[in-house]
């Protein structure tokens, strides 16, 4: 939106570019919450997934705030933490009894097959004896009874013990993850209900200075982010890292010369993903960049259908087209190909180890130097070595991203508040409207004043009208006297009261406001014209609506006054909208209005409706009206000539034009030029 | 929907996935294989103490190794390409498609949901395939091979494959089959929070102006509400998921041992087979989950199928001729004859019977009420739409027997919605004449009343519009949009309510300037202002899709009663006359 310098003369289309949302703006919303999708590139991607990353900025503090969010559930947390410890525990030591199992089973194998009756030493030096030294290595390993089989009183046991283990660390991985799962919902909540309540403390200007589709992704993606990471990244975290440590420890304990053969794999693992890791970040940045492009052609060729199919320029945009769908194919066909590769490469890493394993194990098994059991224990070891690793890899960047989203939301969180209300006095329920300016100075920005040492007086029942070019701070007025920006200096008083006395609340109820842009929400007509007064009885809501036109389209309409008015809405036109909004304010029935008068692509005769709706509106109050049509300046009681933020001019219609000043000027410029079409 | 269109875009890359499920294949033998090596370690080389059969087992195994990694590698390679190649095929179908659409289809779609179809939509897709390539198709196998081999390794434990397998699937089942809808009401849920968010955001001055906080709060917390039930509902069948997978897998090891025991104290099997046994069938289960995960992706790729496909089925409305009329000297000449139109389904047509001519040197301008009709009736000239019955003539060939191009050199529009594309404010005016010099640009900026502003720009002609024309204000975009349509120097002009947002001033010195570069052309001219059009040389008043009156302002203002109505209505409002 860029202030339109050049002509002066936009006075009866445009709106305020300083504050008044515009057609522009939405539309402008629109693209953001397309682009919220398609996130375009510029951030790090998971290399994995290619989903786009988001970096913190200062993660370690952030970290400790987010988790900081956790504290008034320390306790439960305690005991999440406490079953963690338990199921790791349990779970890593479990291949171990398995193992044990299976040296039983080996024992009784090997043990049923020699002679009955000796003992084991005795059969050891017997083989030695007959220059069977392997076999006899082996079995010196071993311990066992010659001529017995499989002992499966002993196997039973450890096949219940090992059962009972899995059985409790499920059971506790369970409970944990149940236990959780309330506690981050219940954190997640009063999260979003804090920003949600935080949005209403905000001033205005937060609004105005930054991107709805910003805003609106910090309270819904970026908070939803963060309940990720708390419920997966953080119990997974601890529970991978817990796993690692115990596995090794167990690794080291059955054998540590496997152990070493197990470990070299994980330098080898590193390496071999972090060089496809950078490689694929490299080519998904392209990807995205790619698709960023090639969703913005679809989005604008589609947009703009109407216009390519008239210009005849079909076969252009068929072909940028190709071109970009091309660039993508090569860039994400890239991606694709090498993060894929990890997998496999990794597989191959640990089949490396398992070979290892497997070889040296065999080895030291027939030299009796260790049991079978630990052998097999030791592969299933090595086996689950990996998974925490590749866990621990995807949940740091899980972790990584929902510290970025916790850091917006604590932006958000962290913005200052508009002052608070001190409320020292109060108005009766039925103001006058005598609205006074006492030298008031207003600017957006410290060094561009916009209102400059403002004085004027609107007395009851009268009504004021604000003329003047786009951006000469007309909207801006309106919105002071509603106090949705604190003035620099000077004080507006309502009655005599200074209104920043007064709370916003009680302030506002006595003002009635129609915006230019109609802001309906989703919901019946109903609910819509109800909105002004939630306590309105339906015939109120009824009387309102016939009093400013609304009924009569209403009527019109399949559904009445239950019509769902929907973004989509066709079945409601511009004009319409405007009139509910009107019946809305009609309904509050303030004893101060304050009117924008823009409309722009709305018939002329639903427009002449909205006209008479608004006076109607008007009558026995005092009104603001950001007049753009030649009656309603004509008629009102005070007219304010802006400039650039200052009232160069008051009076009314007849003496102003006499004072052959600027309001004469702007006259003969905006609708001497509308009587006579060829000036 | 989804197999259709993935039969339809995969067909050309049958070799690529038959060469992912041969390399797939090898793979996953060779994965297969090597526990059963390891059980030749234990019983062949450990139980006998036999080294050197260890040592070249072992080598064995490396080499197994080697070529699962190699053909893994190939697998991903070509099932990447596959994917990647189809996704592409299937962006350009719709692109393809799309383009031809009438701006009947479009608006039946709406612009918004066929971008989505083309981009999130095929992503998705893409996605499904990718991923099936890369697991799917290793998981039967994987599960078939391992079954083979643990059956191979002792026929008579095999049972413990019959019992195992189906509970781990029935269980893993049960829970996605549970969650499924759960998932779908999370994101109905998720969209209802952004919803009120995004009103009370966008609503922020109407909420606080009404002081309606507090209606809000209780809003958002019902919304806030709801969707933290869901989401727990969720989370907790979600982490019963990894304990009772895990479950399954140590009842089956306990149970394999057990058993395994049993059959190795008969002297039924080896301790090596036992162990190879137990690792297949570990290795069957994970395929089953896997499988069973990827599965999960199948409902939301279908949804997105269904509505790739609804995109691909429609008949664009507007076809071009087989053989167009050749074109005749380019004069200007617009006729419609008895034009009828009704948008599919709609009961009432839009426009009934309308006939009218419009020459060149002359304007013809239409006045109407919203929703009369006027935007679709220009829209026949550049065949945006074609007329149910009746005929649209250019220079006496019905615009349905004309080339594309025929048409588009004779016609330019200048939409309602005033929209231009990224790039810049020179690529914007020569949308319309590729060829047009800056001085051509300069002179319909003169005459559009947008030399002034552009000028002003720091890089002139060169300066950058963002995507739909964001970044100048709406009546900067409308006098562009009108420049543009300059450029293309046509024989007729359309502009639909193309002044709007132009103030009263402007609208009469851009009319002023237009009278002498439209001299020789055709105008017809949308309009809601009677100012705008008073001069024009014959008005059509429109009113439920047909004409009820035309002639001059003057004529009209005495013979016709809606026009005087609409003229009365402006005077109210403008004081125009």
């Amino acid at each position: 939106m860029s202030p339109d310098r050049e002509t002066q003369s936009e006075l009866a289309a445009g709106p305020d570019p300083v504050t008044a949302p515009t057609p522009a703006a939405a539309a402008e919303a629109e693209a953001e919450i397309l682009e919220e999708q398609f996130q375009p590139g510029e951030a790090d991607q998971d290399f994995m997934t290619g989903t786009p990353v988001r970096k913190a900025q200062h993660f370690w503090p952030s970290a400790k705030r987010l988790f900081g969010l956790l504290k008034p559930e320390k306790a439960s947390i305690a005991l999440v933490l406490a079953m963690v410890v338990v199921a790791v525990v349990l779970n890593v030591i479990a291949p171990k009894v398995l193992g044990n199992a299976m040296d039983v089973i080996f024992n009784g194998a090997i043990g049923m097959n020699l002679p009955a009756g000796a003992s084991q030493a005795e059969v050891i030096a017997g083989l030695r004896a007959q220059g069977q030294d392997q076999f006899a290595d082996l079995l010196s390993g071993m311990e066992l009874v010659p001529g017995v089989g499989i002992d499966f009183q002993l196997l039973g046991n450890l096949i219940l013990l090992v059962l009972g283990m899995y059985v409790v660390s499920s059971l506790f991985m369970w409970l944990q993850g149940w236990l959780l799962n309330q506690i981050v919902m219940r954190v997640v909540f009063g999260l979003r209900r804090d920003v949600e309540a935080k949005l209403n403390r905000l001033p205005l200007n937060y609004f105005d200075t930054r991107q709805r589709g910003d805003m609106l992704s910090r309270v819904t993606n970026d908070v939803d982010n963060i309940q990720q990471a708390l419920q997966q990244a953080f119990a997974q975290l601890i529970m991978s890292a817990l796993s690692l440590l115990g596995i090794t420890i167990m690794m080291f304990i059955v054998s540590w010369q496997l152990a070493l053969i197990a470990l070299i794999a994980l330098p080898l693992s590193a390496v071999g993903a972090g060089l496809i890791g950078t490689r694929s970040q490299k080519l998904f940045t392209a990807q995205w960049k790619h698709t960023g492009a090639l969703n913005g052609h679809i989005e604008e060729s589609f947009s703009g259908h109407d216009l390519v199919r008239a210009f005849g320029r079909e076969q252009q945009s068929v072909e940028q087209f190709d071109e970009k769908n091309d660039e993508l194919y090569k860039a994400s066909f890239g991606a694709q190909f090498v993060s894929g590769m990890i997998m496999p490469v990794m597989q191959f890493i640990s089949y490396l180890s398992y070979v290892g394993i497997a070889v040296v194990g065999g080895l030291r098994v027939a030299s009796g130097s260790m049991t079978l059991g630990d052998a097999t224990a030791f592969i299933q070891y090595s086996r689950e070595f990996n998974q925490p690793l590749s866990q621990m890899a995807g949940m740091a960047n899980m972790l990584q991203s929902g510290v970025a989203s916790a850091e917006r939301v604590f932006e958000l969180l962290d913005a200052e508040e508009q002052e608070p209300d001190t409320a020292t006095e109060t108005l009766p329920a039925k103001t006058d409207g005598h609205v006074e300016f006492h030298n008031v100075s207003f600017s957006y920005t410290a060094d561009k004043p916009l209102i400059e040492d403002l004085s004027f007086s609107a007395a009851p029942g009268q009504t004021v009208a604000i003329v003047g070019p786009t951006g000469a701070g007309k909207t801006t007025l309106v919105n002071l006297v509603m106090r949705f920006y604190e003035l620099d200096a000077g004080r507006i008083t309502l009655d005599g009261v200074d209104i920043t006395a007064l709370s916003r609340a009680e302030l506002r109820s006595k003002v009635g406001m129609v915006l230019q842009d109609a802001w309906l929400f989703g919901g019946s007509i109903f609910d819509n014209i109800r909105y002004g007064n939630l306590d309105a009885t339906e015939e109120e809501v009824m009387a309102a609506a016939k009093a400013t036109y609304v009924d009569r389209f209403v009527r019109a309409l399949p559904d009445g006054y239950d019509t769902v008015i929907d973004e989509e809405g066709n079945n409601v036109s511009a004009g319409e909208k405007q009139l509910i909004t009107i019946a809305r304010a009609f309904l509050a029935n303030p004893s101060l209005l304050i009117l924008d008068e823009a409309t722009s692509s709305v018939d002329t005769r639903t427009e002449l409706l909205v006209q008479h709706a608004m006076a109607a509106l008007r009558s026995d109050r005092t009104s603001f009206v950001i007049a753009h049509r030649l009656s309603t300046i004509r008629d009102a009681d005070v007219i304010l000539v802006m400039e650039d933020g200052k009232i160069v001019e008051q009076g009314n219609h007849a003496t102003l034009l006499a004072a052959e000043g600027p309001y004469y000027r702007l006259y003969m410029s905006q609708f001497a030029a509308a009587a006579d079409p060829v000036s | 929907m989804l197999l259709r269109v993935i039969r339809h875009y995969g067909r050309p890359y049958l070799p690529l996935v038959f060469a992912v499920v041969v390399l797939q294949l090898i793979a996953t033998i060779a994965a297969l294989y090597l526990p059963s090596l390891n059980a030749q370690i234990i019983d062949e080389g450990v139980a006998r103490g036999d080294t050197d059969y260890i040592w070249s087992t072992g080598g064995v195994m490396l080499t197994v190794s080697f070529v699962q990694v190699a053909a893994a590698i190939a697998g991903v390679y070509f099932g990447s390409k596959a994917a990647m190649a189809m996704g592409r095929d299937l962006r350009r179908g719709i692109f393809h498609k799309v383009t031809g659409f009438s701006a009947r289809e479009v608006g039946q779609f709406g612009a918004p949901s066929l971008i989505t179809r083309g981009t999130n939509d095929v992503q998705q897709v893409q996605m499904l395939v990718l991923m099936g390539l890369n697991f799917m198709v290793m998981a039967p196998i994987m599960c078939v091979g391992g079954i083979i081999m643990a059956v191979r390794e002792d026929l008579q434990l095999s049972w413990l494959v019959w019992v195992s397998v189906p509970l781990l699937f029935v269980v893993v089942g049960l829970l996605v089959w549970k969650l499924m809808p759960l998932f779908r009401t999370m994101q109905e849920k998720i969209d209802g929070i952004n919803g009120v968010l995004r009103e009370q955001i966008t609503g922020i001055r109407v909420v606080r102006a009404f002081v309606r906080e507090p209606y809000e709060a209780k809003r958002f917390e019902k919304a806030n509400r709801e969707l933290t039930d869901v989401s727990l509902s969720v989370g907790n069948l979600f982490v019963l998921m990894f304990p009772s997978i895990g479950m399954i897998l140590h009842l089956a090891t306990a149970a394999v041992l057990w058993f395994g025991g049993l059959r190795v104290d008969a002297g039924d099997i080896q301790v090596g087979a036992l162990t190879a046994f137990l690792q297949y069938l570990l290795q069957i289960l994970m395929a089953v989950m896997m499988g069973t995960f990827m599965a999960m992706m199948i409902p939301r790729a279908s949804v997105c199928a269904e509505r790739i496909g609804e995109v691909l089925d429609v008949e664009p409305s507007v076809h071009e001729p087989a053989k167009p009329e050749a074109a005749r000297e380019p004069a200007g000449v617009v006729e419609f004859r008895n034009v009828t139109f009704a948008y599919p389904g709609a009961e009432v047509p839009v426009l009934r019977d309308v006939s009218f001519t419009a020459r060149p040197g002359q304007t013809t301008a239409i006045i109407g009420s919203t929703g009369a009709g006027k935007s679709t009736l220009i829209s026949m000239l550049p065949r945006l739409f074609d007329a149910g019955s009746g005929d649209v003539l250019i220079d006496g060939v019905p615009v349905t027997r004309m080339a594309r191009t025929d048409i588009t050199d004779r016609v330019a529009l200048v939409p309602q919605r005033p929209y231009l594309f990224s790039g810049t404010v020179a690529h914007n005016l020569r949308f319309g004449n590729p060829d047009a010099t800056d001085a051509e640009l300069w002179e319909a900026l003169r005459v559009a009343q947008g030399d002034g502003f552009v000028r002003a720009k720091d890089h002139g002609l060169e300066s950058v519009v963002s995507q739909g024309g964001t970044n100048v204000s709406g009546g900067q975009r409308q006098r562009l949009c009108i420049a543009r349509a300059l450029v293309a120097q046509p024989k007729v002009y359309l502009f639909d309510d193309s002044f709007s947002a132009l103030d009263v001033a402007t609208d009469a010195r851009l009319r002023a300037a237009l009278k002498g570069t439209t001299k020789d052309a055709t105008v017809i001219i949308v309009a809601q202002r009677v100012a705008t059009i008073i001069e024009a040389d014959q008005i059509l008043v429109m009113e439920h899709g047909q004409i009820v009156a035309r002639g001059t302002h003057e004529q009209l203002l005495e013979s016709s009663e809606t026009y005087q109505e609409i003229v009365n209505s402006q005077t109210a409002v403008e004081e125009v006359a």
